[in-house]
């Protein structure tokens, strides 16, 4: 199972200028949980910017990765995007 | 049953069924956190769906994703699009969208928080 900062560099090669923030939400290494900021993520669907980050690790997840749980952000304008930015429905 | 086979009965109930779960175990007995943590927030928004068990033959969730190109279960649909997973279905619930794309109000009075995910680890480890 890829550690937690290989999936972080993966997200973050994949995404350009994407930040990805990687947790291990049970211990087990194999449900993890992304929190990523990209500005790629405007104008898609929160459906398409999921399938996005997925795309990433095809076939992988429901493999070594049982469970991805994401967040997926989109930074504001002049701002290389905080959690605290997201709101919900920033998809929208 | 046969891959084509499998196949066609999950097209028709994408299809048919208004709002369609595709989840790990049953709305009574789920067998997953996240696939849990849907049923509840269907539940809690009284709105009438289906389910489908994935579980009982790992063709289906192969066929499934291949159709819906969505890599993880639960997997909501209503009127044949693919609503989400556990995450955007959660997110939906708690900014109020999820009402209108489920085609239902509001709950009145104030639905269970669904449990934070970390505190709420999947119950079946494959």
């Amino acid at each position: 199972m890829p550690p937690l900062e290989e999936v972080k560099e993966r997200i973050e090669q994949a995404l350009p200028g994407a930040r990805a923030t990687v947790t291990d939400l049970t211990g087990g290494g194999d449900h993890l949980r992304a929190e990523v900021v990209y500005k790629g993520f405007a104008g898609l669907s929160r459906l398409e910017q999921h399938k996005l980050v997925y795309g990433v690790f095809e076939g992988e997840i429901g493999g070594p990765i049982h469970a991805l749980s994401l967040k997926t952000v989109i930074p504001l304008a002049g701002n290389h995007g905080s959690s605290e930015d997201s709101g919900k429905g920033d998809s929208q | 049953m046969t891959n084509e086979e499998i196949r066609a009965e999950l097209q028709r109930a994408i299809g048919e069924e208004r709002v369609m779960l595709f989840m790990k175990g049953t709305p009574d007995a789920p067998r997953c956190g996240f696939s849990a943590r849907v049923t509840q927030i269907l539940n809690a928004s009284g709105v009438e769906y289906s389910a489908m068990d994935i579980l009982p033959d790992p063709r289906i969730r192969a066929e499934l994703s291949g159709l819906s190109g969505w890599p993880t279960i639960p997997q909501l649909f209503v009127g044949g699009e693919l609503v989400g997973g556990c995450d955007i279905v959660t997110e939906m619930f708690e900014s109020g969208e999820l009402a209108g794309t489920l085609g239902v109000e509001a709950p009145h009075t104030e639905a269970p928080a669904p449990q934070q995910t970390a505190q709420a680890p999947p119950l079946q480890i494959e």
